[in-house]
């Protein structure tokens, strides 16, 4: 469904990524570990189309998408939560996952109230329905990250780095949550350091060092790499 | 205090303000002399440029400074079409806004390359140079200008107190046909994605708001109001010339303190900046230039204090917009203890911000 071929992203003189090659089936939820700095954001910007590559092609089922904007691409069914958040600060939670559904979702009015008040309950903001975004907590606002990205009902869902500060069964919920938008056919790549909530759901893993997939493959396999436990691990 | 003015009573009450200020236009000219329908004129058709700058400024991330390009360009074809072309005094102001949005499309390409500061330095080298135009049109003045001939003049009014009644009601069509359409702009799809662009441009991308659409959408839909604010200013001031018409003071450095004083982002805010800013011209002009300079630092501490201006500073504890642009949950489908939870929880946010 999502392929990346001979991705190159370099700031300046820094080189981000490098000859990068990704390819997710559909109905896939892969798991991209790595260190900090490794690149991970920037390869979802790259896949979502907040930057483009130096380098390298984009497809999404079959199509070249390395040149589509970034909200054209919303349209195509790509989703996303950023791991530094971006609400809207003086509207209200509701109205934030509102522009996401009308907007991203393409649905009319009424049913993307329907579509805001329902992941708003899933994610667990219904109580701050009519807070102003720029009153949340980072909790939160991840929280409403998340219900951004889901209120498009993604054919693609990019989450990066959601679980983190989460209590248990807050992780469980969360969990269930992903593993519904899966159910519902949803494609999922998800950036995260929470290696156990990863291992629950991920069908595959991925590991970026240094701007490359040093290693990917099913779960158990690549954490089991040697030189996972190297660069990742610290083993 | 407090709680009187965080409760809705609040909101009523500033509605009511605003129900009495429309009442009141809408009564003018039975309850003015000549010299205050000019002002109340003068008023209104600020009230539409600064609605305008606001949309562009405010939530379309245009931060032009060249507005006057679209008021002047509207006030010479107003001009041309009823002095030279003889048309029809109605259809001669319809075609300014026309001609107006005519020019907005190649001034769009120019200035759309640009962002930022670099936007607002072209949006004012285009206005500035056709300005440079208008003073070379001979038929029109030149330079120096043109006044309108007697005749085409007393097409608007024999008598001058039936002229101002009749440009007064030209204006307040005007400014009503701006405010409610806009106002129907902002609650649309299109509004909702504005308004998130005001608040996190990039954010607004990244969940699907087309940036580039909406702020071409903005761009045309301002300059045909800009165009027909031109042609009833030129009613006004009865003449055209290049600095009058074209005049970066006051249809643009006089509307951008307007808006900032009131709060930029909101339809309260021009409103709001616009009534102080009259106030404060109408008391301060016997010092002359002085009220150019008094302004200036008033604004400055106004945006240092609340960025969202007067109108933020009242939102802090007003509960609600008194124009109410925003979307509101249809009908909370959860029990009532989930209603009065998230009830309770608005309520404390405004509280704790107070
Ligand atoms: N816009 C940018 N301009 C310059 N350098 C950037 C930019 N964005 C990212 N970088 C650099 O690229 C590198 C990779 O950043 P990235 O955010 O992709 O890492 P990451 O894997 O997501 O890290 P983390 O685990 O901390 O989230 C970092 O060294 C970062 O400083
Ligand atoms: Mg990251």
């Amino acid at each position: 469904m999502l392929k990346l071929v001979d991705v190159s992203k370099r700031f300046g003189a820094l080189s981000v990524l490098q000859n990068l090659d990704l390819t997710v089936a559909a109905g896939n939820v892969l798991g991209v570990i790595g260190p900090n700095g490794a690149g991970k954001t920037t390869l979802f910007n790259i896949i979502a189309g907040a930057q483009v590559p130096s380098a390298g092609q984009v497809h999404l089922d079959d199509r070249d998408i390395t040149h589509v904007k970034v909200w054209d691409r919303c349209r195509l069914g790509i989703g996303r939560t950023y791991q530094v958040p971006k609400p809207f600060t003086h509207m209200s939670v509701f109205e934030n996952v509102m522009v996401a559904a009308v907007h991203g979702g393409r649905m009319g009015i009424r049913a993307a109230k329907e579509q805001a008040q329902h992941v708003i309950e899933l994610t667990g903001l219904i109580h701050r329905l009519r807070t102003p975004a720029g009153h949340l907590s980072l909790l939160d606002l991840k929280r409403l990250e998340l219900a951004k990205a889901l209120a498009q009902k993604p054919r693609l869902l990019l989450l990066d780095e959601i679980a983190g500060g989460l209590t248990e069964s807050e992780c469980d919920t969360l969990l269930e949550i992903v593993k519904t938008a899966r159910d519902q056919g949803a494609t999922i790549v998800w950036i995260e350091h929470v290696l156990h909530a990863l291992r629950r759901i991920a069908t595959r893993l991925a590991v970026l060092h240094g701007g490359t997939i040093i290693s990917s493959g099913a779960p158990d396999e690549v954490l089991a790499d040697s030189r996972v436990k190297e660069v990742y691990l610290g083993v | 205090m407090t709680h009187f003015l965080t409760t809705s009573y609040s909101v009523f009450v500033g509605r009511l303000l605003l129900a009495c200020g429309i009442v009141f236009l809408a009564t003018g000219p039975f309850l003015l002399d000549a010299s205050g329908m000019q002002v109340m004129t003068e008023f209104m058709l600020m009230l539409v440029l600064a609605l305008m700058w606001n949309l562009l400024a405010g939530y379309a991330d245009i931060v032009t400074i060249g507005q006057h390009a679209f008021v002047g360009v509207g006030a010479y074809a107003f001009f041309g079409f009823l002095v030279f072309g003889e048309w029809n005094p109605y259809l001669s102001v319809l075609m300014a806004g026309a001609v107006a949005m005519l020019l907005a499309v190649p001034v769009m390409v120019i200035i759309f390359r640009l962002r930022t500061a670099y936007l607002a330095v072209g949006s004012w080298v285009v206005a500035e140079t056709l300005m440079l135009c208008a003073g070379k049109l001979s038929a029109f003045g030149g330079g120096s200008g043109i006044s309108m001939p007697v005749s085409a003049v007393k097409q608007f009014g024999a008598r001058i107190g039936e002229r101002y009644a009749h440009i007064y009601w030209l204006a307040l069509v005007l400014l009503a046909v701006v405010f409610i359409s806009t106002w129907l702009l902002m609650r649309s799809a299109v509004g909702l994605g504005l308004t998130a662009m005001r608040d996190n441009e990039d954010g607004a991308g990244a969940v699907g708001v087309n940036l580039t659409r909406s702020r071409v959408l903005c761009f045309l839909w301002t300059a045909p109001f800009l165009g027909l604010a031109g042609a009833l200013i030129t009613l006004q001031k009865l003449r055209v010339a290049p600095p009058a018409s074209f005049s970066i003071t006051e249809w643009t450095v006089y509307i951008i303190f307007i808006v900032l004083i009131g709060g930029v982002g909101s339809f309260e805010g021009p409103v709001i900046g616009g009534i102080v800013f009259f106030l404060l011209r109408e008391y301060l002009a016997e010092v002359g230039v002085w009220h150019f300079i008094v302004l200036g630092p008033i604004s400055i501490v106004i945006i240092l204090i609340e960025p969202r201006g007067l109108w933020g500073l009242l939102r802090r504890f007003v509960p609600g917009d008194l124009i109410p642009v925003s979307y509101t949950p249809s009908a909370l489908k959860g029990t009532k203890t989930e209603k009065a939870r998230s009830l309770a929880a608005s309520t404390s946010d405004v509280l704790s911000q107070s």
